[in-house]
């Protein structure tokens, strides 16, 4: 998918001004980084991708294959192929995981899913996962570990088989072993997949040791300040943000 | 349909003529008889939503020409069966061990499994029961509702017609349910059936009520009484999903006294009605006997849902469980009004309450209104209560895996009441996913 930001402006409800001016074109089968420190916006530019109401884009475009998304409800934007690996997944009593997952890969697909077919195709990606089978018929999230609930989430992304990827701080709430295994799937479905983009948001390194991206972009106060390749982010994983980031303000101001 | 009598308004000549049809024993009509007294006396309960009924205007009776108790479908009336049908009765009848039907004011219908008669299990209507059993009858009926209960309980110990009389015999366990299914079809009907059950020692039993009615602008009026007794290390469950048209005065008093060790579990689900006034309740009256209590009121517009129950805690060791959950919408008033009662009798008792309300938007309205009282110093009430909307985090999370809006609340909403919903037997949790459906 051909994913391209351009010169976004987005404010919270409240009026704050969160996005200034942020650029960024993705292609097919790429994968990109954007690091930063906590504050910067990185959370809200993946809500504001999926279509969140919490915020208001008043100035540019987002666009899939040239073609803008911004008047497209979360939904339509999710049945075009973006998929959103949240941060903090929220848990929702009473919903059967299997319910919900069916429902949406109904919706995205326009006909009823059969209940054998989805079972199986479930099992096989909870094994890949190393999930445990009860998940299937618990309710989404209810007392599952930040762990299970990452799992959780690149369960759904296998199902649903997105081609526009976004990882909010996957790594958080995994442990090492659990990364990796996370990582792998990734890494198979892209495989798979190969003009599928990925979009990950983090502010640690650890999981593009796993995950090798083509680009790495620094975001600051709402913007990206610097770019480069996997080296970049291997000088931040050493010397920090401050130097970046500094650095990049002073040929601001030259 | 040629109609053979109704009875509109009320005195005591057609209470007389009520009691003549059914050709009674002079005790029931006595008692019809000091029921309409205290009835004319009370007044209406000085709590819950502003009940306006013109008690001239309601039918109290009404038969057709054909009506007697069949236990072949194919002896009933054509049009009645194609009407029962079409909301699912007839198919239903293939998950029970028995099943009764009630059409206005008489049971039509009455069947049961052939190895229940043998194991002397009685199923059949109240009216019937009181003929027939008259040792059992008089032993309970009247004895667990009194008749000066409420107004509504005076009403209908003095014009009952219909409903079930059941008896489980000692060590006799059931292995589906009995269901009856009540319907009104008339302008300005009153229906009110009596149910007594008795669940004898060491036995259990699980009841399925079903009720519906079509929609007319004129207001009808259904205000039933149950009476159930569970006998020593007994069981009985009665779940019901009220689906009354929303014309439907639903002003119903459901009691069971629950002796030692036994247990009585009340499934109630109100979706239907304009004003429900409902809070079955258990007398925990033998020790360590339990009562759980798992309701869900729907209310939306007109519709006002006065909804709880109540456990009085008598017996030692006695435990209750209350589960509410209401769901108000488009301007309905979903309430919950409860009461736990730990007597000082009721020593190493414990309660649990939790009422959840789930409001759709900014014209709906729901109240908690619960009384815990705790006598004694060994015992203790917990109670628990939410009110929250659909919250948009939830939304956004479904609908960014592709679920519409309407989608996604609506698996929400089923998911809010999955407590009761996997409580209901398959093809009525099916049903009910179809009302609310129907309903968002």
């Amino acid at each position: 998918m051909n994913f391209s930001i351009e010169n976004l402006n987005v404010n919270s409800k409240d009026q704050k001004e969160i996005l200034k001016d942020f650029s960024l074109t993705v292609k097919p089968g790429e994968v990109h980084v954007i690091m930063g420190p906590n504050g910067t916006g990185k959370s809200t530019l993946s809500k504001v991708i999926m279509g969140s109401n919490d915020y208001i884009v008043h100035h540019g475009d987002i666009k899939i294959n040239q073609e803008s998304i911004l008047s497209l409800d979360t939904c339509e934007r999710s049945r075009k192929g973006i998929f959103l690996a949240m941060q903090s997944p929220i848990s929702i009593e009473g919903v059967t995981n299997s319910e919900f997952l069916r429902t949406a890969l109904s919706s995205k697909q326009g006909s009823n899913v059969g209940i054998y077919p989805f079972i199986q195709m479930m099992e096989t990606a909870m094994k890949d996962l190393k999930m445990d089978d009860s998940m299937m018929h618990r309710s989404i999230n209810q007392d599952f570990s930040g762990g299970e609930r990452k799992k959780n989430e690149i369960l759904q992304m296998k199902i649903l088989k997105p081609n526009f990827i976004i990882l909010d701080e996957l790594d958080s709430g995994l442990d090492v072993d659990s990364l990796k295994i996370v990582c792998d799937n990734i890494q198979q479905y892209l495989k798979e997949n190969p003009t599928t983009s990925v979009l990950i948001i983090t502010h640690y390194t650890r999981i593009l040791d796993y995950l090798h991206p083509d680009f790495v972009h620094i975001m600051e106060k709402g913007k990206i300040v610097k770019t480069g390749d996997f080296t970049l982010a291997k000088q931040i994983e050493k010397n920090g943000f401050s130097c970046v980031i500094e650095v990049s303000e002073d040929n601001v101001n030259e | 349909m040629v109609i053979r009598l109704e009875i509109v308004g009320l005195d005591v000549e057609k209470i007389k003529e009520i009691s003549n049809i059914k050709q009674e024993d002079s005790w029931v009509l006595d008692y019809r008889l000091k029921s309409y007294e205290l009835f004319e006396k009370l007044k209406d309960p000085n709590f819950g939503p502003k009940i306006d009924i013109d008690f001239s205007k309601v039918i109290y009776y009404k038969t057709r020409e054909e009506d007697s108790i069949k236990n072949d479908w194919n002896d009933i009336s054509c049009s009645v069966r194609n009407e029962l049908c079409s909301v699912g009765v007839l198919e239903s009848e293939k998950h029970l061990d028995g099943m009764g039907v009630q059409y206005e004011s008489e049971v039509i219908y009455h069947n049961m499994l052939e190895e229940l008669t043998k194991k002397n299990v009685i199923f059949t209507s109240i009216e019937e029961g009181l003929k027939k059993y008259p040792e059992i009858a008089r032993k309970y009926f009247g004895k667990i509702v009194s008749n000066s209960d409420n107004k509504y309980a005076a009403l209908n110990s003095s014009v009952f017609s219909g409903g079930s009389f059941i008896y489980i015999p000692p060590h006799t366990t059931l292995d589906r349910p009995l269901q009856s299914y009540f319907r009104m079809n008339s302008r300005n009907m009153g229906q009110f059936e009596r149910t007594l059950i008795i669940v004898d020692d060491d036995s259990s039993l699980h009841y399925i009520e079903g009720c519906t009615a079509p929609t007319y602008s004129e207001s009808s009026l259904h205000a039933a009484v149950v009476e159930i007794y569970v006998g020593k290390r007994s069981k009985c469950r009665y779940s019901t999903v009220q689906n009354w048209a929303t014309n439907v005065n639903n002003l119903v008093t459901k009691r069971a006294v629950v002796d030692e060790e036994g247990t009585m579990e009340w499934i109630d689900g109100n979706i239907g009605s304009c004003k429900t006034m409902k809070y079955p309740a258990c007398i925990l009256k033998g020790d360590r006997s339990s009562g759980t209590c798992i309701t869900i009121s729907v209310a939306s517009k007109n519709q006002e849902q006065d909804t709880g129950s109540r456990m009085i805690h008598l017996g030692k060791e006695t435990k209750s469980t209350i589960i509410s959950k209401s769901i108000a919408r488009n301007g309905g008033n979903a309430t919950y009004r409860g009461k736990v009662d730990i007597k000082e009798s009721a020593v190493n008792s414990s309660a649990m309450v939790k009422c959840d309300t789930l409001i759709l938007d900014d014209i709906s309205k729901s109240d908690t209104i619960p009384v815990n009282i705790c006598r004694n110093d060994s015992s203790n009430i917990e109670h628990e209560a939410t009110v929250s909307k659909i919250s948009e985090e939830k939304l956004f999370y479904m609908m960014s895996r592709g679920l519409d809006k309407e989608k996604a609340t609506e698996l929400i909403l089923l998911g809010f009441i999955e407590k009761f919903r996997e409580e209901l037997p398959m093809e009525y949790a099916v049903e009910l996913n179809q009302l609310l459906k129907k309903n968002l």
